[in-house]
């Protein structure tokens, strides 16, 4: 294990937080915010930390699949440990596990509070609302990507940090170079998200709530700086922000080859089978909306589809913004939400779950194996978009969803020991787990992760990291194999 | 420069690792799913799976924006396949490498027909290689410099050697040649003759200088490197059909071990003069039987390394000739450089530097002004050939008014067609072509080497 290199790469990472944490900073100088002292110390401190791992040339500035899986990791939760700084200076937070919950859910994209109702939230200091949302911009496309695109890291051999940091099973470049492709995934991320701004500022939003909204929809997020989130929006802003969130969880490779005027090569299986999910879902929770309940929530035929799609996009993206309170809807709709909740966005976009890709080849997968017991002397190879999927790949896709099974199930033991209801304990490990933010019954979209205790909260902490980073680096460094010499 | 590879093999590998460090954007292209993934690992380097010789797999790989194609694979006809369609469709430089004796022979027809930037052949580069070497025995390594009017010598000090624990300086007052020391070796370190140096024992010294004047130089330092009238060659594969066709009438009497008869039936039949014995090479036996202990060169051709190696090991033990070792593996280069085998070919790392050659004197026509470059010592110290232009600030001072960084020399100046081996008084005028030798890697400019 190459310490030093480690070393030496979560200083740099240190030092790229307090720049962004800069920004708050320059917002609570602003509105003149007590805040502002909170910042400045925890700028202090991770410059102060950063620098002093950044002194001393590493020996070798090899990193193999090990070192990266390990940088990743600890750059996650060192970036979380600092980030929750400032909640827990400025005293908006009780303890420092609070603070904690909060800041992974932020760079996790989760977007699950710990703050117990609306009216606390649209009291926090303003440069707090804006370091929360900005935490899922910086975690959507990931830190490590963001390093990357402007540091010479090490060479050759940061394609396992990207891998190890970038969602999907496969995780491909754009162009030859590692370091110009995360210039571009940024570039892209960065213009859709000035696009969105622009959009919510045309349509009338205030700048400090459309910066927010940017922020947290670009990560696909989900922190609402409102107590009623977006429903107290206009009808045209919640658009947008529907159309936003689904376009931020589609494949960033597809923009890349649409701007390469690669139409074809974009609409790739997996969009199309994202854009398939996204249209069934509505059609069956709008007609589910009707049928049972026209009476029940007085919607008419417009208005069911406007919150279903925003509903819809809000959970398959796993960003977590809220127009109505879908925790009263009619069972059937609630599941599909969940179900949503599990598929998730595209590979290599901002959103979290397991990913619609993994989805198709695990149900490819099952379908062979129907066809093996058939026909046991049958050959079938998985293809995606005409192209055969790698052993490998299909071995790491199975080896994914045995942990993440197997971390669903220990996390809601684990969480039951709270003593909340099964409703409650499976939607919030889904919901945290997949990085959606809000579940049904306690934790639905008028509730909080406050009321639960400090230890589930390190669960939930734990999941989130791993739902980010799917599953396998947070596995490598509680391993104790690779602290081995 | 967009540079597309097609081949993951030894070649193609060891060229994703060389131009992609010379910040290239590399992408590679192969049938094994296992050898992209394997590489991309590795290097910085885009991979695609396919065929290199279909279209879509060529646009895939951007063929379209591409600056030159190299085509590497096991396949000749495939290669020549990739080049042709990457030429049509892409319209880049295209490169080929060849095995087959019999397209080499057409080389320049190939070229021409279809387009073809260069044809490359490892085994006839290594052969040449290897025929430069026998001819000088007492140089590690021969290059051709500035338009082959001078070369690149390198030695190895041993311990009888006369100028053992003399500077560099001292040397120059004492014999008066006209040649350049350029680098010393010392374990693996590498240096830059400045004038307070001290020779040791062992070092491995490189100079610049003529055929002639080296030999001049040799001679008066006494350094022991007679030349070579016998060689014995064990294994007959391509590259000694090569070598035989090189060294034909050279003088030097080649004896070649082959195992395979058939293979001996086809050498004997070509090189009449040849004596061709059919035989295991590995058997000790037959090595001393055949004058392993009295010959005046022996090149261990095999195609296994530790074969040769050991083979290679034997002969020194036994005998006194030269050594020339073919070594396919690089990986291990610090062990194998230990065990004093004077001479070790590796036919993909010629291949290699002649391709990254082409490829930085192509990047520099433009922007910057290196002829060519050259490898002294492995990835540390590289010399660079510049066409000096008008108002260029190393032109009409005198050279040791010139403040030049550390590590820094200037080997040779080519000027009207002779070259001048430079001295603290000559001036560098617009249009000459010099040689700068620095341990600054990549070196564009001769602006770069001045403080």
């Amino acid at each position: 294990m190459n310490y030093s290199i480690i070393k030496r790469t979560l200083g740099a990472l240190l030092i790229f937080e307090a720049v962004f944490l800069a920004l708050p900073l320059v917002t609570a100088a602003i509105y003149w915010e007590e805040a502002f002292f909170s910042f400045l110390i925890s700028i202090a401190l991770c410059l102060g930390v950063g620098k002093l791992c950044m002194l001393g040339k590493p020996k070798k500035q090899t990193i193999y699949n090990k070192e990266g899986f390990v940088i990743v990791a600890l750059s996650w939760v060192v970036l979380s440990l600092f980030g929750a700084l400032p909640f827990y200076f400025s005293g908006v937070t009780g303890s420092y596990v609070d603070a904690l919950f909060e800041t992974v859910s932020g760079f996790t994209t989760t977007g699950a509070t710990i703050f117990p109702d609306g009216a606390t939230i649209e009291a926090l200091p303003k440069s707090i609302l804006l370091w929360r949302s900005f935490t899922h911009w910086v975690g959507g496309m990931g830190v490590l990507v963001f390093i990357m695109a402007f540091l010479p890291l090490s060479g050759a051999q940061n394609l396992h940090m990207m891998k190890a940091e970038s969602p999907g099973p496969q995780v491909g470049k754009l162009v030859p170079k590692v370091k110009q492709t995360a210039k571009i995934l940024y570039l892209i991320y960065s213009a859709m998200t000035l696009v969105q701004l622009v959009i919510l500022l045309c349509g009338g939003m205030p700048v400090f709530d459309a910066i927010n909204a940017a922020f947290a929809t670009a990560g696909t997020g989900g922190f609402s700086i409102k107590a009623d989130g977006f429903a107290g929006y206009s009808n045209f802003l919640q658009v947008v922000v529907t159309v936003f969130m689904l376009l931020f969880s589609i494949n960033f490779n597809s923009y890349y080859l649409i701007s390469k005027g690669k139409w074809k090569d974009a609409f790739t299986t997996e969009v199309k089978a994202f854009l398939a999910i996204v249209f069934t879902a509505i059609a069956l929770i709008t007609a589910n909306l009707l049928l049972n309940g026209i009476i029940d929530y007085g919607y008419s035929f417009g208005e069911a589809v406007r919150h279903t799609a925003f509903a819809v996009a809000s959970i398959i993206s796993t960003t977590g913004f809220v127009t109505e309170n879908f925790d009263l809807w009619p069972a059937f709709s609630r599941t599909i939400l969940v179900v949503l909740m599990f598929i998730g966005a595209c590979a290599g976009s901002t959103g979290g779950g397991m990913k619609v890709s993994r989805v198709i080849m695990l149900s490819k997968e099952a379908s062979h194996e129907v066809g093996r017991i058939l026909h046991p002397k049958q050959v079938k190879k998985i293809t995606m978009d005409k192209r055969v999927v790698d052993h490998e790949i299909v071995r790491s896709l199975n080896a994914y969803f045995t942990a993440y099974v197997l971390i669903f199930v220990v996390s809601l033991l684990l969480i039951s020991l709270d003593g909340h209801d099964l409703v409650t304990n499976f939607t919030s490990v889904a919901a945290t787990i997949n990085n959606v933010g809000p579940g049904l019954a306690l934790v639905g979209p008028v509730g909080s992760f406050s009321f639960f205790s400090d230890f589930s909260k390190i669960v939930y902490i734990f999941d989130m990291l791993a739902g980010r980073l799917e599953i396998f680096p947070m596995l490598v460094l509680f391993s104790v194999n690779t602290w081995k010499k | 420069m967009k540079i597309i590879i097609v081949g993951c093999g030894r070649v193609g590998q060891t060229l994703a690792e060389k131009l992609n460090s010379d910040g290239n954007d590399v992408t590679v292209i192969d049938m094994s799913s296992s050898k992209i993934n394997e590489v991309t690992a590795k290097y910085d380097v885009m991979g695609v799976v396919g065929n290199g010789a279909t279209y879509t797999v060529q646009r895939e790989a951007g063929v379209d924006k591409a600056d030159l194609f190299i085509a590497v694979t096991n396949s000749d006809e495939l290669n020549l396949l990739c080049c042709v369609i990457a030429k049509k469709e892409g319209g880049c430089a295209t490169i080929a490498r060849l095995k087959n004796p019999e397209y080499s022979e057409v080389t320049p027809y190939l070229k021409d027909e279809l387009g073809l930037a260069m044809v490359i052949n490892p085994e006839y580069a290594a052969a040449e290689e290897i025929a430069r070497v026998l001819r000088f025995p007492s140089a590690l390594l021969i290059e051709p410099f500035a338009k082959g009017k001078v070369e690149l010598i390198k030695f190895k000090l041993g311990k009888e050697s006369e100028i053992n624990n003399l500077s560099v300086k001292e040397v120059a007052m004492k014999y008066r040649s006209d040649i350049l020391i350029c680098t010393i070796e010392r374990g693996d370190e590498a240096y830059i003759a400045n004038g307070d140096f001290v020779f040791r024992e062992k070092d491995v010294v490189s100079i610049v200088a003529s055929p002639k004047n080296a030999n001049a130089f040799f001679k008066k330092i006494h350094y022991k490197g007679n030349s070579i009238k016998d060689a014995l060659i064990v294994g007959g594969g391509t590259i000694t059909h090569y070598l035989c066709k090189i060294l034909g009438r050279s003088g030097i009497s080649l004896k070649i071990i082959e195992k395979d008869l058939a293979t001996c039936e086809e050498l004997s039949a070509q090189w009449e003069k040849i004596s061709v014995i059919h035989g295991n090479g590995t058997r000790k036996d037959l090595l001393l039987e055949e004058g392993v202990e009295q010959v005046d060169a022996f090149v261990a051709l095999s195609d296994q390394d530790e074969e040769n190696i050991l083979l290679s090991l034997f002969a020194k033990e036994v005998g006194k000739g030269k050594l020339v070792t073919r070594i396919n593996r690089t990986d291990y280069d610090s062990v194998i450089n230990r065990l004093d085998l004077d001479t070790t070919i590796c036919p993909k790392n010629i291949t290699a530097d002649i391709i990254v050659r082409y490829v930085r004197a192509k990047q520099n026509t433009g922007g910057s002004n290196v002829e060519t470059m050259y490898n002294i010592i492995q990835g540390k110290v590289e010399a660079s050939e510049f066409i000096v232009k008008e108002n260029s600030a190393i032109a009409g001072v005198p050279l040791k008014q010139l403040q030049f960084k550390e590590n820094v020399l200037i080997a040779s100046i080519f000027r009207n067609r002779t070259v001048l081996i430079p001295h603290g008084d000559d001036v560098i005028q617009a249009g000459d072509t010099v040689v700068i030798v620095t341990k600054q890697l990549g070196l564009q400019d001769v602006r770069d080497v001045l403080r």
